[in-house]
């Protein structure tokens, strides 16, 4: 069931270049308000069997990022500019009909929410096998075996009879594996796993986390995991990439961004995730402020408004993406964590009363509204 | 009705609430019932938190609205202080709800998008406060200070012009201007990022200081529930199966479903080993036809014949920690089981 379509057009010889390599990608949404800039320039090379994590909050845009590589939004409203090369072609020129070839048999996506990603009204068989025979031009018997092999290799019970049911008769976590079943069904290179497991109850999210790391060692394949949840990502992904109103702040190894994270932000968002390790009452450190407009985000560094090692420079002058000493750390800050230049920022501003500063040091409630003032209790 | 056992519950003075063998079912037609909560009990001392934690169809929800009254419980037990609350007429009921507020999980819903956020908050006020319209105001604006909301810039404002943590701040306001006793926050903060999910646990914990508010938090992430509460009740398919102070329980699970619920729980962390000991395959059973005994035995990797036949009932662990298993996961107090 991996064997290659006929209708694919690209080379298929196996080779050390990266699969996916993302230039400057830009996609803009133009609305009545204005422009709503959701990926602001992204660049990042991924190579053939890894797995790199996408986080952020919200509004960050690592989902219009992750639908843009694989070209989902092609509308009269949405520009995107810069380049996109997988498996050394430029995927961003072409339509939707030249897609059709690359979904499903070289890049496959599943959906944060398996009520609404399938069809209700039509059997899973159905919506299991649809690309199938459009790919791989197979018999509708054929199909069938191939659909009810791929529920068993997901680990669905019971997979004939549940080839002929419609959706509403399974559970949230079997949807989800039919889903993935769907995603994997033509055997793509590439998948994109969209808060996969947003949905689902914890002990189901263990479970769906295992069988999308199985399957895509097993296929070897190479996957973006896009998720709000540090958690995830820490035990899931080789590298993680960290989006904050539609830029990567921040991008290494797992390891390495967790043991030696530069930026403010990802510092932040680590901090503020409530520990099961920590013991119960523990305060936690909160962001102040909240996500910026994308219409009109503010000036220099994005974060800077509720950084708490702003600078004068930070809201002026937007930092660029540098490489860190560690191989492979690259980040966009002029006072990263742990420098002597971010330890002097931070002091400066608790001296001069800076709310953001404050309520990172707990000095104040955090809250969304950034007054000079703060809010006390 | 064969309940989990009262051993847990406590003999203290200052109960304020207290539950017990609460049950509550759902007709579905062709008599047949959803069991959503099956004989549970539970006692929360004035200033607790109690957690409530569990996957989506264990009852948590339920157990919160049935405090409430909302709707009334098929059986057992609801005492405010001393007022037996499943007794009460619906308009002695009504009345006494002033005493306890619900928060929920989505606060945009929750908030009527077409009232201004100055009448929303003063809605309560309306029919149980003060008439005088400034009177009112005052109240209100206290309580939009209080969740660190700008009172004059939100009082003519309406919900959509806010984000999804001040309409949960908003939310907040709105249950405190009766002063109630006891808050049943359900998933509050489920629906936000972490960043503001964090700015309102941190709030909730200075309102629950400053105005000596008694919380149920009723959450599915461990670490969240861990965070704001002083004792975690564990809940499945309607039952209770462990009950403890909330830094003991997270340090010795002691109902093999805690221990898969923590186990499952992402770690931010890429050092810790995932682990997979305690994953079955099984799925969450229907509420419609629950397994006799144990209902987690289905999906318990420790489960035998025992858990079949005979429904496991409150142990000690200590003092402070109690659970409902015939394997617990560290040493308890012996009891008699009988078998049904």
């Amino acid at each position: 069931m991996t064997e290659p379509s006929p209708s694919r057009t690209i080379s298929n010889s196996p080779s050390s270049d990266p699969l996916l390599v993302v230039e400057d990608l830009k996609t803009h949404f133009e609305i009545e308000a204005g422009m709503v800039k959701a990926v602001d320039g992204v660049s990042f090379t991924l190579e053939r069997g890894k797995t790199l994590g996408i986080v952020g909050e919200s509004g960050s845009g690592k989902t219009v990022l992750s639908r843009s590589i694989m070209r989902l939004n092609i509308a009269p409203n949405v520009h995107t500019s810069g380049s996109v090369k997988y498996d050394g072609e430029e995927l961003l020129g072409k339509s939707s009909r030249e897609m059709q070839d690359y979904w499903g048999a070289e890049m496959a996506m599943v959906f944060q929410d398996p009520m609404t990603s399938l069809n209700p009204v039509v059997k899973i068989g159905r919506q299991l096998t649809e690309h199938v025979r459009y790919h791989m031009k197979v018999s509708k018997k054929e199909a069938r075996l191939q659909g009810i092999e791929s529920l068993r290799s997901v680990r669905i019970p019971e997979p004939e009879e549940r080839f002929d049911v419609y959706p509403h008769e399974m559970s949230g976590g079997m949807r989800q594996r039919v889903c993935i079943a769907s995603a994997l069904a033509c055997g793509p290179k590439m998948l994109f796993a969209d808060e996969p497991t947003t949905a689902l109850d914890v002990t189901v999210q263990h479970q769906i986390l295992n069988l999308l790391q199985t399957q895509q060692k097993d296929r070897f394949m190479t996957m973006i995991l896009v998720t709000h949840d540090l958690g995830v990502v820490a035990g899931r992904t080789d590298d993680i990439a960290v989006m904050y109103a539609g830029r990567i702040v921040e991008k290494a190894s797992t390891r390495q961004l967790f043991a030696g994270m530069r930026h403010p932000y990802t510092e932040a968002l680590l901090r503020s995730i409530p520990k099961a390790s920590n013991p119960s009452h523990t305060r936690l450190s909160a962001i102040a402020g909240r996500p910026p407009d994308l219409i009109n985000p503010p000036q220099g560094c994005k974060f800077s408004p509720r950084c708490p090692y702003a600078q004068d420079r930070c809201r002026e002058e937007e930092p660029q993406i540098q490489a860190d000493s560690a191989p492979g750390h690259e980040f966009a800050c002029h006072f990263p964590v742990g420098t002597p230049e971010n330890k002097a920022a931070f002091e400066k501003n608790m001296a001069d009363g800076n709310p953001a500063t404050l309520a990172a040091s707990g000095q104040i409630t955090a809250t969304e509204e950034l007054s000079s003032e703060g809010v006390t209790l | 009705m064969a309940g989990s056992g009262k051993a847990h519950l406590r003999d203290r003075d200052d109960i304020l609430l207290s539950v017990e063998d609460l049950t509550v079912e759902f007709p579905v037609g062709g008599g047949r019932k959803v069991y959503a909560v099956s004989g549970i009990s539970f006692d929360i001392a004035k200033g607790e938190t109690l957690g409530l934690v569990g996957e989506s169809g264990c009852g948590k929800s339920t157990t919160g609205r049935a405090i409430l009254q909302l709707p009334k419980p098929t059986g057992g037990s609801v005492k405010l202080k001393d007022i037996e609350l499943t007794n009460l007429e619906n308009e002695d009921m009504r009345a006494r709800r002033t005493d306890l507020q619900m928060i929920f999980q989505d606060p945009i819903s929750s908030l009527n998008p077409r009232r201004k956020i100055g009448e929303v908050v003063a809605e309560p006020l309306e029919v149980w406060g003060p008439s005088d319209k400034d009177e009112q105001w005052e109240i209100v604006s206290k309580m939009l200070d209080a969740v660190g909301i700008n009172p004059d810039v939100a009082r003519e404002k309406r919900p959509h012009e806010f984000s999804g943590g001040q309409c949960q701040r908003i939310s907040i306001a709105r249950s405190l201007v009766m002063e109630p006793e006891v808050i049943i926050c359900d998933e509050p903060v489920s629906a936000l990022d972490v960043s503001v999910q964090a700015q309102i646990l941190n709030m909730l914990e200075d309102l629950k200081a400053q105005y000596g508010l008694t919380l149920v938090f009723i959450a599915h992430d461990l670490a969240v529930v861990k965070n704001i509460s002083d004792r975690v009740a564990v809940m499945y398919l309607g039952k209770m199966c462990e009950m403890s102070g909330s830094d003991e329980l997270y340090a010795h699970p002691a109902h093999p479903y805690t221990k898969l619920l923590l186990s499952s729980s992402p770690i931010p962390d890429p050092l810790v080993v995932i682990d997979n000991s305690m994953l079955t395959d099984g799925e969450l059973p229907s509420p419609m036809a629950p397994p006799s005994g144990c209902r987690f035995r289905t999906r318990c990797p420790l489960a035998d014949e025992i858990c079949e036949r005979a429904e496991p009932q409150m142990r000690r662990v200590n003092d402070d920690h109690y659970v409902a298993c015939h394997h617990p996961l560290v040493e308890v107090d012996e009891v008699e089981v009988s078998l049904s």
